[in-house]
């Protein structure tokens, strides 16, 4: 019974509003997360500029995104041309230590082999001859397959399968957390640091997608994991990657698996208790150090804040949506509340949505629909049906939310109508309490702005 | 500075020794950064804000997504525009072609919404999968009864430029299909004026208080049926360099209808564009019914923005924008204000714009056509500027280099139009040039400590 059977296309012909982006947008963020790198989309300018739009005003940060700007001759002849000028101009431009190359639709569709063309760039006598020239890997990232998620996770798997070498073992873990804030990986870098852990996180964009103000322009913005970093994730004790929709053959830990032998776990994204605690375990295996109290209190604190707003928040009706990860874990996060996700839903379509959610909420089971593959109408349509006390996911959704009077508790990306959105913790204790906080002071405020007494407390 | 050897040409100081000689209207570089979007933008951007259409765009999820509500094109009624609306192609339809699924969507959103006509899209890949969507569209129209009009609009066909163009050949095919009955000789159609913040409002009202009719807006806030009607206006009010002239000149040759080319932004050009308005109808009421207007509006906000002014005379301005013509009124504007423009660029203006902007400017002003992140930051730094003016994109660049900002893009939320849009103009700037949070940004921190110093000794 769980959910209705979930449903790999849309009833409708036509997709209303997405739920989803593009294939090369979610490589554009990943990007931001490698040292000294620049990205390059092979195909027309519009891709480019419209990505750094949609991007910039999430992050509110300078993006730079650098196309090899397709014309008309070049789609007809081919664009290896403009690939190699393009590669060369932003050489000379940026200096970056590596040009993560991706795809758009146009360039797949007139079937360019990028690959071939990067070697053949790299061969050449100008390129070959001078030294300091930029490493560069390439991503299959068409905006017909797949979603922004594709994207994203092309990337690590081009960074680990282009640079991991094999070497004398690290005591270290590869930490691969999915799209997550920046917040969230500052987050998980001070957890790893205080259990005395080493670690490489891939991606690293904590800085560069939410850094300071500066006093020269950075044509690069400082942060990132470093290529050397990533060099030595082949010799790494074991892999941990976020995300129980990913496709575990499909992932850069299975490489990193096949190719060094690394283990390899595959955990939910960390939100809420439960999920939290398996990550602990999972970390505690690989440390000597004790766990600071800090994580003690943090969790302590959590759990009692839960009991202070359970009333609050009990059998409220929940509509979630967004990136698949994302909303299995705020799945598991809102059962371990007492919140009903009424309605789970995602653009995204791995077919693993609806396992995922039962595996970490199995008691909703009969309570919850679970739709994949589905736009913001569908999810309207849907959230009127079912009823919904709160909307928990991105800003897209705020005109449905709107439709329906209820609030939208914003999570996740992109968040276009609010600042802050690269500070907003999700993972591990300190993430789940500030969505609880987050969650119940909305619905208090809600009842309150609605209530013709107008108590002033609550 | 890391000017790359090819876009030397693109950048021109005025003042400095040579000729004034400046490249543009050329595609951008393989592998710069550029500010400028695609044709689809293009196209996008012109057609966005007719209300009661459907808007299909035909490919890959992203060209529709990146699009979806993102302009503050306001509607009085229907509000179609603001969803979006594409046919989310995927591989196999790649592999096969998707007219039969174009075809299913249009008849499906037809039936949804009975629409009053619907624009497709195509994006990059749809000439290249092989689909023939003017006859899908012809199919549609012929079944549903409504004007379906393919806009050929694949990024890489060219500039934003072609797409204004593409959208502007749309257009023209919906004219001359309804009725010219209740048009008044003194009738216009206002071109190039999109809604944004509900500025064609704002506009509209000048001129029915100065007694002409307006018969469409193209396209804020526009209807299918004005639009049909629209060839009965006897004058067309062109804003915006770039968008809408192609428009106005094909009226020109088919309907005869003479055109002006107008700005609303700031004091003088939005005074100047309802005087030449006047002046063309040569009728003495309507000059004075403007006279007594302009009158008006300039008493109702001219205190307050002298007290800007005040406030702001001295501070340095750099402005990159999509339009030239945008660029003139706002360097005008600025200076009403007190303000000095030392940076000045469009991604889009021609070699006559940009002479015109030399003329306009100061001795020192940089003029740049096409520029990107790293030339802007060093402008901006070089210059010591106090406030940028452009786009979402440019914001988070003036904002790390601790500079003030004002959006004059499309997704702005207050009107900056006409006269009561100066004053908040005016008013964005100031919040921004004297907001206190600069003192803490150390770049700015030793600026304008330097200057401390200095005027105390």
């Amino acid at each position: 019974m769980v959910n209705e059977k979930e449903i790999l296309k849309n009833a409708s012909v036509v997709t209303t509003n997405a739920c989803k982006l593009c294939t090369p947008l979610g490589a554009c963020v990943a990007m931001k997360g490698i040292e000294n790198t620049m990205t390059l989309l092979h195909g027309s300018q519009g891709c480019a500029t419209y990505i750094r739009r949609y991007l910039i005003s999430h992050f509110r940060e300078p993006i730079d995104i650098a196309s090899s700007n397709f014309t008309e001759n070049a789609t007809i002849f081919g664009g290896g041309l403009n690939l190699s000028t393009g590669l060369k101009n932003v050489t000379t431009q940026y200096h970056p230590a590596l040009i993560g190359v991706a795809t758009t639709c146009l360039s797949e569709t007139i079937g360019e082999d990028v690959k071939t063309m990067v070697r053949n760039y790299q061969k050449s006598e100008e390129v070959s001859a001078s030294a300091d020239q930029p490493l560069i890997i390439h991503m299959s990232t068409p905006s017909y397959k797949g979603t922004h998620m594709d994207g994203f996770h092309a990337v690590t798997r081009a960074a680990v399968a282009a640079l991991a070498k094999d070497g004398a073992p690290k005591k270290q873990l590869n930490i691969l957390p999915g799209f997550v804030s920046p917040a969230d990986i500052r987050y998980l870098k001070e957890i790893l640091a205080d259990l005395q852990l080493e670690y490489v996180m891939l991606p690293d964009y904590s800085e560069t997608l939410d850094g300071p103000t500066w006093d020269d322009y950075q044509k690069i913005p400082s942060g990132g994991t470093s290529v050397a970093a990533i060099e030595t994730m082949g010799c790494s004790q074991a892999t941990i990657e976020f995300g129980r929709t990913l496709d575990p053959n499909l992932t850069a830990g299975k490489i990193l698996r096949e190719r060094f032998k690394t283990l390899r776990f595959q955990l939910g994204m960390p939100i809420g208790v439960r999920e939290t605690d398996l990550f602990f375990e999972l970390l505690k295996t690989y440390t000597a150090a004790a766990l600071p109290v800090k994580y003690e209190l943090e969790r302590g604190r959590l759990i009692d804040s839960y009991i202070d707003g359970h009333k609050y928040v009990f059998e409220k009706k929940a509509v979630v949506y967004g990136d698949e990860d994302l909303v299995v874990g705020l799945v598991s996060f809102l059962a371990e509340i007492g919140i009903i996700p009424v309605l789970c839903a995602s653009g995204g379509v791995s077919g693993r949505l609806a396992k995922a959610i039962h595996d970490v909420a199995p008691e909703l089971e009969d309570r919850i629909t679970v739709r994949q593959g589905v736009d913001f109408m569908e999810i309207g349509t849907e959230a009127e049906k079912l009823g919904a006390d709160l909307f928990i996911g991105n800003s897209k959704g705020y005109q449905n939310a709107r439709k329906l009077k209820v609030p939208l508790v914003r999570v996740g990306f992109p968040i276009h109508d609010r600042i802050g959105s690269g500070r907003i913790v999700h993972l591990g204790y300190r993430g789940a309490q500030e969505l609880f906080d987050r969650i119940v002071n909305t619905l208090l405020e809600n009842r309150q702005d609605n209530s013709s007494v107008g108590y002033s407390y609550m | 500075m890391a000017v790359l050897e090819q876009r030397q040409k693109q950048i021109f100081t005025t003042g400095s020794a040579g000729p004034f000689e400046m490249e543009c209207s050329k595609p951008s570089l393989a592998g710069s950064v550029s500010q400028r979007a695609c044709v689809f933008c293009g196209s996008r951007v012109v057609l966005y804000p007719i209300a009661d259409a459907v808007h299909l765009v035909h490919g890959p999820i992203g060209c529709a997504a990146y699009t979806w509500d993102i302009r503050g094109a306001l509607s009085s009624g229907p509000e179609l525009h603001r969803l979006s609306f594409s046919t989310d192609l995927q591989e196999l339809d790649v592999i096969s072609g998707a007219e039969k699924k174009l075809y299913a969507a249009l008849v499906e959103l037809i039936d949804r919404y009975q629409p009053k006509a619907a624009f497709v899209y195509s994006t990059c890949i749809i000439g290249i999968i092989g689909d023939d969507v003017e006859a899908v569209c012809k199919k549609v129209s012929l079944e549903k009864g409504i004007p379906v009009l393919p806009v050929d609009s694949e990024g890489f066909k060219g500039t934003k430029k072609d797409g204004y163009r593409a959208a502007c050949g749309a257009l023209f095919k919906l004219t001359g299909q309804k009725a010219l009955e209740n048009i008044s000789k003194y009738s216009i159609n206002i071109m190039g004026e999109f809604n944004v913040a509900g500025e064609s409002w704002i506009i509209r009202s000048y001129y029915e208080k100065m007694g002409v009719q307006v018969v469409s807006c193209l396209t804020g806030d526009a209807r299918i049926e004005e639009i049909q009607r629209s060839h009965g206006a006897a004058l067309n009010v062109v804003q915006c360099s770039g968008s809408m002239v192609y428009l106005a000149k094909m009226f020109e040759e088919h309907y005869g209808t003479p055109y002006l080319r107008v700005a609303y932004f700031g004091i003088e050009d939005v005074s100047e564009a309802l005087y030449s308005v006047a002046r063309f109808f040569k009728e003495p009421e309507l000059m004075k019914r403007t006279q007594k207007l302009v009158r008006e509006e300039i008493e109702a906000i001219y205190p307050k923005l002298q007290e800007y002014k005040k406030k702001l005379t001295g501070k340095k301005a750099a402005v990159y924008v999509g339009g030239a013509f945008k660029a003139f009124a706002l360097v005008r504007a600025l200076r009403l204000i007190g303000m000095k423009v030392v940076m000045v660029g469009s991604q889009t203006g021609n070699k006559d714009d940009y002479k015109q902007l030399q003329s306009m400017c100061d001795e020192g002003t940089v003029i740049v056509d096409d520029t990107n992140p790293l030339e802007l930051s060093e402008f901006l730094k070089d210059k010591e500027v106090d406030l940028l003016i452009g786009g979402v994109k440019e914001r988070p660049l003036a904002y790390k280099m601790g500079i003030g900002f004002c959006d004059h893009n499309h997704e702005r939320k207050i009107p900056l139009a006409g006269f009561s849009g100066m004053l908040n103009f005016a008013e964005e700037i100031y919040s921004s040039v004297h907001s206190p949070v600069w003192k803490l940004v150390s770049r700015r921190r030793s600026l304008t400590e330097n200057e401390g110093i200095e005027a105390g000794a």
